[in-house]
């Protein structure tokens, strides 16, 4: 497929380019940027990008796909429909499946999955642990060589500060990052909900934000010894974002990752028992989310991911201490993105794309992320001014947990290109 | 009046003169208690079931016998002996028994929230009976009935609440419902038991439980669940009985005609001492009755809202 698009204001942070261009891509692959570009030959799609902006496809290091075990959840076909949808052309898919991706041959089903029915790139994260136990390290060489990106037990802590050392130094000979979700469970106590009075007025178990704190500390201070580098996932509270600030300060190899969710959401959305606000990490107070923007805007918090973590709604319509944690990220990511931080003055659209596909791909290691002549042709060409309702019913996921329901968000994803095929077109995935 | 609400859920959601428009409908219920025939045809050919998914005695009972003495066929639903063991889940329970044509559908929950979850799903009216640590309102509201029965009101009364903050349905309920109507309340009980943000739903709140007795017209113990306290929220029975238990020497600080009172049922001992329960200032067994006479005012008001018929509302 050859496409031309047209007149868009390319924005390319790796490249430094932020300028109206037009890009050419053929073979799958971007041959040319540049203006008033005229290939020769017929069968041409021309994208008219006047008014949009055409970036790198976006990357979201932080998404439950559900396959093997869960697909009455999402799968790893209807996972990246949604993804395409949203603007991301790469995601990176957490282990905690059934069974969990803590072999090279589990690698093995998911890109073979992802070949076969996949919307975009899928990136497989493998387990720390061997069955995501917490007591043994997995085989982390072997899952590398399988195609596995990073390393984590996201969902679970990984509990001994011993364990998370030991792969720490283990993962680094590899180049796999070794992705951290931090919760003491200790700490959480039955908690279910922010600590404070929406926890209190509810009759709702809090949990401190301590409970992740400590474990914050805790790897930056293993990271910091070993001089190592360590990636927190889902950074939701005030006091990590201080932790990993002053980490970075004075030289950690620390990376961390916020969601959507926490830089727009406090808990006073679980008004009314509204499951759909009910995720791991909570919702926070107003003071930690003002400290998350904060984060996103000096460079504390180095990627938005968005932690999609799709449920049926059986798992959902339930009483609230019933109820799965998560929400559904990818198709409304970007347009919080926009919405809440670059109409907002908080971030340029150009740091927003750093956050959303530079970073992470960096992180990762994908060698995604940019708009290179040369290189496989992943583009999101968006506008940032149309403004919509989200309107879960019309998702591509198949879970509609989402707290945006009736939200009017700015930004939308017109076109969707992957390794040089168009995935969605004119805001209909194809 | 509460034409708005289709449920009792909480307190939270009540204004002052809809509270006080059911105590006043209690006076009327409490009259009728006293009589020798304790028979009204207020709820006649209305169908009221108890769905109770954790243990009660007297909140069950007072229920069965308010419905009883209005006329009501009422039936009960035990999580232990129904489908419930099955492994049905709650929506689907609620929606059978709506399916069958209940008016009014009184549940006991452990887990916040689970009533107003069913409220959503069916057409009948829901009484919340207790829900988790969430609230607790018809407990509340026969608290108030026995408050003004002997203070005449509440502005201006001092209301000491004291034991297991953290857990307890019932303080949540009598904060809201108490200083809706203008009184203090101050709440205290070992620091591991107070959750945060109390202070915020309108409380004073305290660590030390003399300061929360001071000058109190009402002294309202909380029930210390035994079971809760094995996850080392306080050290021992004994520890608490001595720093944090009411007895006479600390019952000393509040005013010397405060009421006494407990939700029950009470841990003799323990939270307060024999003494304390079996004074003549204690009216534990006064918001028993009670507890039928508010029960019944609220069955009134609330059952023709609701179920298959035609609503009101």
């Amino acid at each position: 497929m050859r496409i031309l698009i047209k007149g868009g204001r390319v924005i390319d942070p790796a490249g430094a380019i932020d300028k109206i261009t037009d890009i050419y891509i053929d073979k799958g692959v971007i041959q040319e940027i540049g203006t008033d570009l005229d290939p020769e030959g017929l069968e041409i799609e021309v994208i008219d990008a006047k008014g949009m902006v055409v970036a790198p496809g976006l990357v979201d290091m932080h998404v439950h796909l559900r396959e093997p075990g869960f697909e009455y959840k999402e799968d790893i076909e209807s996972g990246t429909r949604a993804a395409a949808m949203g603007g991301f052309t790469s995601v990176a898919c957490m282990p905690n499946t059934n069974p969990v991706v803590d072999s090279a041959a589990m690698v093995g089903f998911i890109k073979s999955r992802a070949a076969k029915v996949g919307k975009v790139n899928v990136y497989p994260i493998g387990t720390i642990s061997k069955k995501q136990a917490g007591e043994e390290l997995s085989e982390i060489g072997e899952l590398k060589f399988a195609g596995a990106v990073a390393v984590s037990d996201d969902g679970k802590p990984v509990e001994s500060a011993s364990l998370m050392r030991r792969a720490l130094q283990y993962a680094n000979m590899f180049d796999m990052t070794v992705i951290s979700h931090c919760e003491d469970v200790s700490l959480v106590d039955g908690g279910m909900v922010n600590e404070g009075y929406m926890a209190t007025s509810l009759g709702l178990r809090g949990i401190t934000p301590a409970a992740e704190e400590v474990m914050v500390a805790r790897d930056i201070i293993l990271a910091e010894h070993e001089n190592v580098p360590v990636h927190i996932a889902h950074v939701s509270t005030k006091g990590s974002v201080e932790l990993v600030r002053r980490a970075k300060a004075r030289g950690v190899r620390v990376t961390c990752e916020t969601c959507p969710h926490y830089f727009t959401l406090t808990d006073e959305a679980i008004e009314g028992f509204n499951t759909n606000a009910k995720m791991n990490p909570p919702l926070r107070s107003r003071q930690d989310v003002d400290a998350i923007i904060e984060g996103l805007r000096d460079g504390t918090i180095d990627v938005i991911a968005t932690d999609h973590a799709p449920h049926h709604t059986d798992e959902k319509n339930c009483e609230f201490a019933a109820a799965a944690n998560g929400i559904v990220g990818l198709e409304t990511a970007l347009p919080l993105g926009i919405t809440y931080l670059v109409k907002t003055g908080i971030l340029t659209l150009e740091e927003l794309l750093v956050k959303m596909c530079v970073n992470p791909a960096k992180i990762l290691g994908l060698g995604k992320g940019s708009l290179t002549v040369g290189k496989p042709a992943d583009v999101v060409i968006f506008s940032t001014d149309e403004s919509y309702t989200v309107d879960v019913s019309s998702f591509q996921s198949k879970a509609k947990n989402s707290p945006y329901d009736g939200y009017t968000l700015s930004g939308k994803v017109c076109y969707t290109i992957v390794r040089g095929k168009i995935v969605v077109m004119q805001g209909i995935l194809l | 009046m509460l034409g708005k609400h289709k449920d009792l859920l909480g307190i939270r959601e009540l204004t002052a003169d809809e509270i006080l428009y059911i105590l006043k409908n209690a006076q009327t219920m409490k009259y009728i208690l006293e009589q020798n025939n304790k028979r009204t045809p207020h709820l006649q050919g209305k169908s009221i079931v108890t769905l109770f998914y954790e243990n009660s005695t007297r909140t069950r009972l007072s229920f069965e016998l308010a419905s009883k003495y209005m006329g009501a066929s009422s039936a009960n639903v035990s999580a232990g002996s129904s489908s419930v063991s099955k492994g049905e889940n709650l929506i689907d329970t609620a929606k059978t028994i709506d399916a069958m044509g209940a008016d009014v559908i009184i549940i006991r929950h452990a887990m916040s929230g689970a009533p107003h979850f069913v409220a959503k799903n069916v057409k009948a009216t829901v009484i919340n009976a207790g829900d988790g640590m969430n609230e607790h309102p018809t407990q509340a509201l026969l608290d108030a009935f026995t408050i003004q029965q002997y203070k005449g009101g509440f502005e201006g009364l001092k209301v000491a609440i004291v034991g297991d903050i953290l857990h307890s349905r019932v303080v949540r309920s009598n904060i809201y419902l108490l200083t809706k109507l203008g009184a203090k309340v101050a709440v205290g009980g070992p620091a591991t038991l107070l959750p945060k943000g109390m202070d915020k739903l309108g409380a004073d709140v305290f660590d030390n439980v003399q300061e929360a007795l001071i000058d109190a017209d009402v002294v309202m113990g909380l029930r210390m669940q035994r079971e809760r306290q094995k996850s080392g929220l306080v050290p021992s029975e004994r520890e608490y009985a001595r720093f944090f238990g009411i007895d006479e020497r600390r019952l000393g600080f509040a005013k010397p005609d405060a009421l006494i009172m407990h939700p029950g049922p009470v841990n003799r001992g323990f939270e307060l001492t024999s003494g304390v329960v079996d004074s003549d200032r204690s009216v534990i067994n006064e918001q028993v009755t009670n507890g039928v006479a508010v029960r019944m005012a609220i069955l009134y008001i609330f059952a023709r809202r609701g179920g298959a018929g035609e609503n009101t509302n």
